[in-house]
């Protein structure tokens, strides 16, 4: 009984949700300054027969007008006191051809993770979370074609994965307690769906510029009814040193 | 001419308090020193790869035994962290059988009985064996092998005598590092801290220096070296206590940016961010990390790990300038054909050739090998170091006045008083 009713409210907060009125806000991340080049990856001999072409570090992706890849967009404030369902669907980190893909993502806190070895190898899933003073963290094997479930409780932007059989393949992902995120494409774009009416700063986060010493870049953005808000954010890459 | 007492073995004792000349036993050590150094190399080859968490689980190898570790699978950093296990448990062996070979016959009777309890229960286990859904029986096969190589060994071991008591308790707390070694290991696998790994790396020096002490202690240039014999007024072998104890808190200085992947905290030299000293405002340190480019993604570095880096430095030139004063002072006050002259001049070279690999490593961006070498030639550098120390504090003695019991070095007291005391 108590089962049924609980699922009758979800379904009725769900459709209460679809029906309330939300907008979307878009923008892009833009890089100004010159990056430091990438580093040639050196790959092993199982991975390197994977890669006939050159492949480097992703610390500084930059598309179109300068537009910044695999920046974590995301809604910093102006949800506190809310509580969202944690999607039913997990989201999935692959290791394919000894890279981690996607190289940075974001996830609900309590949201299922699946990780994935495509590859016909093993790997370990190092994971590093910091909160709750590194409670969560754990070194997996995983062998090829294994799939492992994974659920953190506590948000931080940005966990840390790594393969330490593949010392270059980090991954990153942003656990929220809110849905309203985004990683910025290829031209450095992003698109948060669904935001509800309300004052909300967003901040953009990108690990090299940011760092673990600051939070990102944030902006203050108001939603009102079911209009479009559109906010650009600017990183400053500074000159390399003479 | 006094006679030289035999032992039963047929070896001879020299004089009181040294080990008797035993050929076979010096190798073995020397074989369990050289594998030390081994391990240390291998150890190095595993954080400059970056490669510690490379097999998530202890002591048993992605679920296998580590000795049945299929070796197809030995790829990428696993290579590294599962060789370094597999060496680590050959000096784990080298160093229980030095422990037990230096109470020479009086091992036997441990041996037999010991090696036939263990061999009776491995076989119980494997023959009862647990409905527990985790099965051992590799961990059983080898613990039943290892009693009845135990037991099969004291039929063939050593007819000796023991070896000085100092020297027996030396062993056995090599013994004790070993396992703690092990174990600490161990738990920077399983409890994934960084921390671990810093005392990890400080006790395998201090291991490596205690194994060439032993061997040392087997050779006849320690069996002939005089008791204190000529006066040490510049207080000499202070300075080569001071200087090696510098270089241990450098080596411990070097684990700790090791262990928390801060060796290019700073990427040039001599300069540091193009400055005397660099700059480690919040400011500045974002703007380094902006710029900082590694293929291995590892964390931000703080200011504290550039204070540590520069710590560092100004401790390689302190040491630098410390290990040539006792050459210099060797050499004035001992001649330049003495041993510890000639010794101590190899010993500046070891740290020039030190800083020369220290310099190498940044400029080469941290490359494996090189990192590597630095880490082992540091090892060298403290041994080096101790065996120095340890030979000044048993030929030199006090100055004239100063030579009562009071006012004695420990150390020269436990190394002039020790004794052998012979079975009648």
């Amino acid at each position: 009984m108590k089962k049924t009713i609980a699922v009758l409210a979800t379904l009725a907060l769900a459709g209460w949700w679809q029906m309330a009125p939300a907008a979307e806000v878009t923008g892009k991340v833009t890089l100004k300054g010159t990056p430091p080049p990438e580093i040639p990856i050196t790959f092993t001999d199982q991975c390197g027969p994977l890669h006939p072409t050159n492949v480097t570090t992703r610390r500084y992706v930059v598309g179109k007008d300068n537009g910044l890849k695999d920046v974590f967009v995301y809604i910093s404030k102006g949800c506190e006191g809310k509580t969202y369902p944690a999607p039913a669907e997990p989201v999935v980190l692959d290791q394919t051809q000894c890279l981690y893909q996607p190289y940075v993502m974001g996830m609900m806190a309590g949201q299922k993770l699946q990780i994935k070895n495509s590859d016909t190898f093993m790997h370990n899933v190092h994971a590093s979370p910091l909160a709750a003073d590194g409670a969560e963290a754990f070194n997996l094997p995983q062998n090829a074609g294994q799939v492992n479930e994974k659920t953190f409780t506590h948000p931080e932007v940005l966990v840390k994965f790594q393969c330490d059989v593949h010392n270059w393949m980090f991954a990153y992902i942003g656990v929220m307690s809110n849905p309203y995120f985004a990683v910025t494409d290829a031209d450095g774009n992003f698109k948060i769906p669904n935001l509800p009416p309300g004052d909300y700063t967003l901040t953009a986060y990108h690990l090299k510029t940011h760092g673990k010493t600051s939070t990102g870049v944030s902006q203050a953005i108001k939603v009102e009814g079911d209009k479009a808000v559109t906010a650009n954010f600017t990183v400053e890459v500074p000159p390399p040193a003479p | 001419m006094a006679a030289i007492p035999t032992l039963r073995n047929g070896s001879t004792l020299e004089t009181g308090g040294n080990p008797a000349d035993n050929p076979a036993l010096r190798r073995f050590a020397l074989l369990t020193a050289a594998a030390t150094f081994a391990l240390v190399w291998m150890g190095g080859l595993v954080t400059s790869h970056g490669a510690g968490l490379a097999v998530p689980d202890w002591p048993n190898t992605y679920g296998y035994n580590l000795f049945f570790f299929p070796f197809s699978k030995w790829i990428g950093g696993i290579f590294f962290e599962h060789t370094h296990r597999l060496v680590a448990s050959g000096v784990g062996l080298l160093t229980t059988i030095l422990a037990l070979w230096l109470y020479g016959y009086k091992s036997r009777p441990l041996l037999r009985w010991g090696g036939a309890a263990t061999l009776l229960a491995g076989l119980a286990v494997l023959c009862f064996p647990s409905q527990s859904p985790h099965s051992h029986t590799g961990e059983n096969i080898m613990l039943a092998c290892i009693g009845a190589a135990a037991l099969a060994s004291s039929f063939v071991w050593p007819k000796c005598e023991p070896s000085p008591k100092w020297l027996r308790r030396l062993g056995v707390a090599a013994f004790f590092a070993v396992v703690a070694q092990g174990v600490l290991g161990g738990l920077r696998v399983t409890l994934l801290k960084d921390e671990l790994g810093i005392f990890h790396a400080t006790l395998a020096q201090l291991f490596f220096v205690l194994m060439s002490a032993m061997v040392l202690f087997q050779t006849a240039f320690w069996r002939k070296l005089p008791a204190p014999a000529e006066s040490d007024a510049r207080g000499l072998r202070h300075f080569f206590l001071a200087a090696t104890l510098l270089i241990l808190v450098q080596l411990a200085l070097g684990a700790t940016m090791r262990h928390q992947h801060a060796g290019l905290a700073i990427p040039d030299f001599p300069a540091a961010y193009g400055k005397i000293w660099p700059d480690t405002d919040a400011a500045s340190v974002v703007k380094y990390n902006q710029l900082r480019m590694e293929v291995q993604d590892y964390p931000p570095i703080t200011a504290f790990q550039i204070i540590l880096q520069m710590a560092h430095r100004l401790m390689a030139g302190i040491v630098l300038v410390m290990v040539g004063t006792c050459a210099w002072l060797a050499r004035r006050q001992l001649g330049p054909h003495h041993r510890l002259s000639r010794l101590a001049a190899g010993w500046f070279c070891l740290i020039v050739a030190q800083i020369i690999l220290g310099a190498a490593t940044i400029w080469t961006g941290k490359k494996a090998d090189i990192a590597t070498a630095h880490v082992a030639c540091g090892a060298l550098s403290l041994a080096l170091g101790g065996l120095i120390s340890i030979i000044a504090f048993r030929r030199l003695a006090a100055p004239a006045g100063q030579n009562c019991p009071a006012q004695k070095d420990e150390l020269t007291t436990l190394l002039a008083s020790s004794r052998i005391t012979l079975r009648s």
